[in-house]
């Protein structure tokens, strides 16, 4: 019926066919995360195609570190992602650290894993949050938002900022964690394991959420390594790889001696590895995977993140105690103007949204020659255009929402 | 309340009683809309603040911030009101005023309490809900005149998700028409007077179920989450009223909360008593004299003055006020629950919410129906007769009256639309005969003005 055929190429008026819109979703949109600008090309509910547009948010990030001494640039990386700005910090710190050789205390070291961890819960809640909105939820968003909240009040205890902390810096971090620190922290994460099930019962095994969200922007292994996806959208399609145990010497050193699971289905069974999360004594089971859900679609990236969080949790618990059993020096900020040697370093952390890579060319100078950062949400905002093809309107949002992009990061 | 008019005045069948009398409805029944608005909208903000761990409005009004609609309210009076450039002028000016009409225009038909109602109609429930299928036109017109895509795809799913649920949600309300044999929202709610056992909800298992599933229609046919796909903020910006601003965009809101309050309070007289509570605390106090009540029914005052005022006498005044009390209770714990639903769940997507019209509610609706007529036909117990409890009320009195009809019932088990035909002409007369035989009862008076 499509290409019917008339004879007279002027007669159109029996030619009764629909016309495809176009619509420009963003950068205004209220569930574009940030200033992404989706151009989706739509018929009537069914859209056919999704162009992703960026750039709104390009703030030169790069080329005013190449005008910055590594210190003075941690506030920019802050802006990256900045849901996740310690982690971002953190990234940066140790490529540095990396290009000068420096060896990081063993305090020092804990620390980073207790501050890290507690970016990466605090970031999962936002994630977690408003894909909660983006499928018309708000209450789960508020939640998340109330223990976000508890976490911020201890980071700016830490460092007196809630959002751009700047407080890991090469060398270490600004200052030490403040004394009754950890035990406000322990506090913390004891109210927050009774939240976990809360949220879980609000989204995770939500008939309607599960309706939403299972089967839905289905992406292979093969397909999320193609694209160079990371972090959990990539493990969310069954592929084991974190970089906490996979990645440089450097970074995964950082967890020596840390007991805890890389959460990523078992392609051959779709089993998620055994719950460790225990509360006042018991043992919670994670909840059941739903029948629907497919490895690799939106319910599966978001329950790797909901998983995450609770092996930060159990993270955070070693990370005090063998805080607290080591003494001496945290590891002091480097020098204002230290200077750089003149080499290459390039490194990758696990960031809450992937593999966040810094590259860094010094000139023995103490400004940079060179900074390039490797962003994840790019890469994993990449698989949109092929995720979102033939799908209803509605599920935009869902697979852009799973995928967690931080735009400042994308455009830096 | 022309008769009202015509005593006060004098004079007799005027038109000016009947202006009056209507100008003196719509100013009360406007209140209803516009304060009930006002209610909710500080309730929903009160209770999702609570659901969601936080407090909502605290400061404007003094205590709990009950003012702050109000606030609102006039900050909305005082924005611009813009037209977008590409909008179709007429059609999106007049849009949000189709909305608010419609939804008013329903609680002319609705029965507060027996007797407090804008206009007796023997098709009250046939009325209130086409009025209030005419909202979809608000939103239709409001998406198409925007000139904006988002506004034109919200109004696409409301034309489509709304037009398939009146489907359902009629056959539910087919159910209570039937087993009651009227169409007349008074006589309705006063069969279910008595103990709560005579709620026709409780009446037999499928009403229970056609409750349920009328009450999941009515949340789909007023735009309520999960099932407001016509303003999903996630998807298509703010959907139809994408472009409305200032006082256009809050009719639109008063017209939303007074049909969630329109089809909550005639779930309330359909299948929960409506204006009876649960306990009936007027008939235990002997509020309501068994005998020697007009309700103030034309004949009483026409014939002479003092059965107006025996009819008006304040025992029943304080049996009316509780019976609206018992009715707007009822519709508030239906928004209520409304809003709870709204604040707990994602939203459906489009095709899900067809599927859960055209795959469930539409065959569940129709086991409801056919399920409550065999019960009818069959004259099974109903949930009263299994109770021992004292009575009030002659609540079997319908069942005799349909096992007397028989060829009837068998017309009802037929097919939805012969119910209609069938029962609505017998139905007066026979509840012109419950008047007049059961004594105990309150008598419903059908008659035109028969109001107060």
């Amino acid at each position: 019926m499509a290409t019917s055929k008339i004879d007279d190429p002027r007669v159109i008026e029996f030619d009764v066919r629909t016309d495809e819109m176009l619509i420009n979703m963003g950068p205004q949109h209220p569930s574009t995360h940030g200033v992404l600008r989706l151009v989706l090309r739509s018929d009537g509910e069914v859209v056919s195609d999704v162009e992703p547009h960026l750039g709104y948010l390009h703030r030169c990030a790069e080329k005013i570190g190449e005008n910055l001494t590594a210190r003075q640039w941690i506030p920019y990386t802050d802006r990256m992602d900045y849901l996740a700005a310690m982690n971002m910090n953190l990234g940066w710190s140790l490529v540095i650290e990396k290009l000068i050789e420096y060896d990081l205390p063993e305090r020092g070291r804990h620390l980073r894993v207790i501050i890290s961890e507690m970016g990466r819960i605090a970031s999962h809640l936002v994630a977690m949050g408003t894909y909660g909105l983006d499928l018309g939820s708000f209450t789960p968003f508020l939640y998340g938002f109330r223990e976000r909240e508890r976490i911020l009040n201890l980071f700016e205890e830490v460092c007196g900022a809630r959002l751009t902390y700047s407080y890991l810096t090469p060398g270490g971090a600004t200052a030490d964690l403040p004394s009754g620190w950890t035990d406000k922290c322990r506090e913390f994460l004891t109210q927050f394991k009774e939240v976990i099930p809360e949220l879980h019962t609000l989204l995770t095994t939500n008939s309607i959420f599960v309706s939403r969200t299972a089967g839905i922007g289905v992406m292979s292994a093969r397909m999320a390594i193609d694209y160079g996806c990371t972090g959990p959208v990539l493990r969310g399609s069954g592929v084991y790889h974190d970089l906490r145990f996979h990645g440089e010497e450097r970074y995964t050193e950082m967890y020596d001696g840390y007991v805890f699971d890389v959460i990523c289905a078992d392609p051959e069974t779709g089993k998620y590895p055994e719950s460790n999360y225990e509360f006042h004594g018991d043992k919670l089971d994670y909840p059941e995977i739903p029948r629907q859900a497919i490895l690799g679609d939106c319910w599966h990236r978001f329950y790797v993140r909901m998983l995450e969080v609770v092996q930060s949790v159990r993270l955070i618990e070693q990370a005090i105690e063998k805080y607290e059993a080591t003494s001496g020096d945290w590891g002091k900020p480097i020098k204002l103007i230290q200077k750089l040697p003149a080499k290459e370093a390039y490194m990758e952390t696990e960031a809450p949204r992937g593999q966040m890579g810094f590259y860094v060319v010094g000139n023995g100078d103490s400004i940079p020659w060179r900074v390039r950062a490797r962003s994840s949400s790019f890469c994993n905002l990449s698989v949109t255009a092929p995720l979102c093809q033939g799908i209803l309107l509605a599920d935009i949002p869902a697979i852009v929402g799973s995928l967690d992009v931080v735009m400042g990061e994308i455009d830096r | 309340m022309a008769d009202f008019i015509d005593y006060l005045f004098g004079i007799d069948d005027s038109w000016f009683s009947y202006l009056v009398a209507a100008l003196v409805a719509a100013v009360l029944i406007l209140h209803v809309v516009a304060v009930g608005a006002l209610l909710f909208i500080w309730m929903e903000r009160k209770i999702s603040g609570r659901i969601q761990d936080r407090l909502g409005p605290t400061r404007v009004g003094g205590k709990f911030g009950w003012l702050q609609t109000l606030a609102d309210g006039i900050k909305l009076i005082a924005k611009e009101d813009i037209t977008p450039d590409l909008a179709d002028r007429f059609l999106f000016k007049i849009a949000p005023y189709i909305g608010l009409a419609a939804s008013y225009a329903a609680f002319i038909a609705l029965p507060f309490a027996d007797g407090v109602v804008g206009q007796h109609l023997n098709t009250a429930v046939f009325f209130v809900l086409a009025v209030l299928g005419l909202e979809v036109f608000s939103v239709i017109l409001a998406g198409y005149a925007s000139g904006s895509k988002w506004s034109l795809f919200g109004a696409m799913r409301e034309a489509a998700q709304v037009v398939s649920y009146e489907v359902p949600l009629g056959m539910c309300v087919v159910v209570p028409v039937m087993i009651c044999g009227t169409m007349n929202l008074t006589t309705i709610a006063n069969m279910q007077s008595g103990f709560f056992t005579n709620w026709l909800v409780f009446n037999d298992p499928f009403t229970f179920l056609t409750a349920i599933i009328y009450f999941t229609c009515a949340t789909a046919g007023v735009n309520r989450a999960p099932f407001d796909l016509a303003e999903a903020e996630s998807e298509l910006v703010a959907g139809f009223h994408t472009e409305y601003s200032g006082l256009r965009w809050s009719l639109f809101f008063m017209a939303e909360y007074s049909s969630m309050f329109i089809v909550s309070a005639l779930a309330s007289i359909l299948f929960f008593g409506g204006p009876h509570g649960p306990i009936p605390i007027a008939d235990i106090l002997g509020l309501l004299p068994t005998e020697n009540l007009g309700s103030g029914s034309a004949q009483a005052f026409n014939e002479n003055a003092d059965g107006f005022f025996a009819a008006m006498n304040v025992q029943v005044m304080i049996a009316r006020v509780l019976g609206v009390g018992n009715l707007i209770l009822k519709g508030v714990i239906g928004v209520t629950l409304m809003m709870w639903i709204r604040w707990s769940f994602p939203r459906l997507r489009i095709d899900q919410v067809m599927t859960m019209c055209l795959k469930y509610c539409v065959p569940l609706a129709a086991i409801g129906f056919i399920g409550a007529t065999a019960w009818q036909y069959l004259d099974l117990p109903t949930g009263n007769a299994l109770v021992d409890a004292p009575r009030y009320e002659h609540h079997e009195m319908w069942t005799d009256g349909l096992s007397k009809n028989e060829s009837d019932v068998e017309a009802e088990a037929e097919a939805v639309e012969s119910v209609e035909e069938v029962q609505t002409p017998h139905a007066n007369d026979k509840v012109t005969d419950a008047s007049s035989v059961t004594v105990k009862t309150v008598p419903v008076s059908v008659e035109k003005g028969g109001d107060q």
